[in-house]
């Protein structure tokens, strides 16, 4: 592993290879809460929640790179690091129309349920959506 | 013998649908091309979560998921990828006589019809169709497969369907598609391959191996759903381009046939015409 702080990660979706490199940090968010990964570290699985990912390619804090990921897993190993993504987008790729129309949809159907299932599809794909937001946002 | 314009008649009708069949064969022939390119794409994440199912239930041989045991009643669901166009030879018809001469009674089966062709092949022969998601065969997105994958997940915790199959055209290569049959659900895994895996003990899992499987595992059966559908795509196109080639060959065929027949007719014709005026030339002289 080069200079012994960085790691190799690998982040894919099902169209494509999204990302491969080596790079110093990466922050995103499980169902447990929002992580941050150095290199070294604990193998472990997460399941993760929809969220902002950041990739940190340089220890000082320059050149991070944003995507918005959604659902999907997260395989840490001891020299790798895999993310394999349900769906993952860079914030050029974000349509920010359709994001805030989802966002409507979804806040309106939430007002019409009341338990179950189709609450909880609803949540996530509110919380999609202002993921998608925030990212797209900041372009 | 036909006439001589009956014959130019016919020939123009089937020059022009030999031209027609020619063109769908070279559409198919890129669209073929495409949908390859996209299954090179898709394959190494499919790999990737076959290789991280494995691995999870290789180190946790205990690891307990509803979706590793069979349900103990309710239907056998099939999942009948075929297509919403026709014309190409017996793509779809192979898929409904695939499903139909299985040895399991009618009323047990509950069709997740996805391509219009195979589900109305299924409507006609009474077969139960209780879903329809036709449109996704024409451009099919991950999320699709996902969101077919979870209505099949809440039938199978439900208690709806005990079972799990997938009907679908493998593609071999551009001559060779095989419609075949796999059990989804339950899971099935290679116990021997599973012994031989490298396992990353001690691994963790956050929040529990039962979460992490159960996200994983609806991943995992809409990964296999996407790239079925990929490849299903793959195979239609090469039939149907397999099926406009032999109809263009055909049509030349006819075309020469037509052509030697055409010529002869004329040539009747022609020698007719002679006869006549020279038996006028000689009466007159």
């Amino acid at each position: 592993m080069a200079a012994g702080n960085t790691f190799h990660l690998r982040i894919l979706s099902p169209e494509r290879v999204f990302y491969e490199g080596d790079v110093s940090m990466l922050e995103l968010t499980t169902t447990e809460g929002e992580i941050g990964i150095y290199a070294g570290h604990i193998p472990t699985t997460f399941v993760l929640s929809p969220g902002v990912m950041r990739i940190h390619e340089r220890p000082d804090g320059s050149f991070v790179r944003e995507a918005a990921l959604h659902s999907g897993f997260i395989e840490v190993l001891p020299e790798e690091v895999h993310v394999i993504a349900e769906a993952v987008e860079w914030p050029e790729e974000i349509d920010l129309n359709r994001a805030r129309v989802a966002q409507q949809r979804a806040e309106r159907r939430l007002k019409r349920y009341n338990s179950g299932m189709n609450v909880m599809r609803t949540e996530l794909a509110l919380r999609r959506a202002l993921v998608r937001i925030e990212v797209g946002e900041k372009r | 013998m036909a006439s001589m314009s009956d014959l130019k008649k016919r020939r123009a009708s089937i020059s022009s649908t030999g031209q027609i069949t020619k063109a769908m064969k070279l559409v198919s022939t890129v669209k073929l091309q495409k949908t390859r390119v996209k299954a090179e794409h898709s394959k190494p994440y499919f790999r990737f979560l076959y290789d991280t199912v494995t691995s999870i239930i290789a180190s946790s041989p205990d690891a307990s998921s509803p979706y590793l045991t069979r349900g103990v009643d309710g239907k056998i669901a099939v999942v009948a990828i075929t297509s919403n166009r026709g014309l190409a030879g017996g793509y779809n018809n192979n898929i409904v006589k695939l499903v139909t001469s299985w040895d399991v009674p009618k009323e047990d089966l509950a069709i997740y019809a996805v391509g219009t062709k195979g589900r109305d092949g299924f409507i006609h022969r009474g077969y139960n169709v209780v879903s329809d998601m036709s449109e996704l065969i024409n451009a099919p997105m991950f999320l699709d497969a996902l969101y077919l994958c979870q209505q099949l997940l809440d039938a199978f915790r439900a208690g709806e369907i005990r079972e799990i199959y997938l009907a679908y055209t493998s593609f071999k290569n551009t001559m060779v598609q095989e419609p075949i049959l796999l059990k989804l659900l339950p899971l099935q895994f290679d116990r021997e391959e599973i012994e031989k895996k490298p396992t990353f003990s001690p691994m963790n899992y956050e929040p529990s191996e039962e979460e992490v499987l159960a996200q994983l595992i609806p991943q995992y059966m809409a990964g296999i759903l996407h790239g079925a559908f990929i490849e299903a795509i793959a195979s239609e196109n090469a039939a149907r381009m397999q099926a406009m080639d032999n109809a263009t060959k055909n049509a030349e065929e006819m075309m020469e046939d037509l052509e030697l027949e055409y010529n002869r007719a004329r040539q009747s014709s022609i020698t007719q015409e002679l006869t006549e005026i020279i038996a006028g030339a000689n009466a007159i002289s």
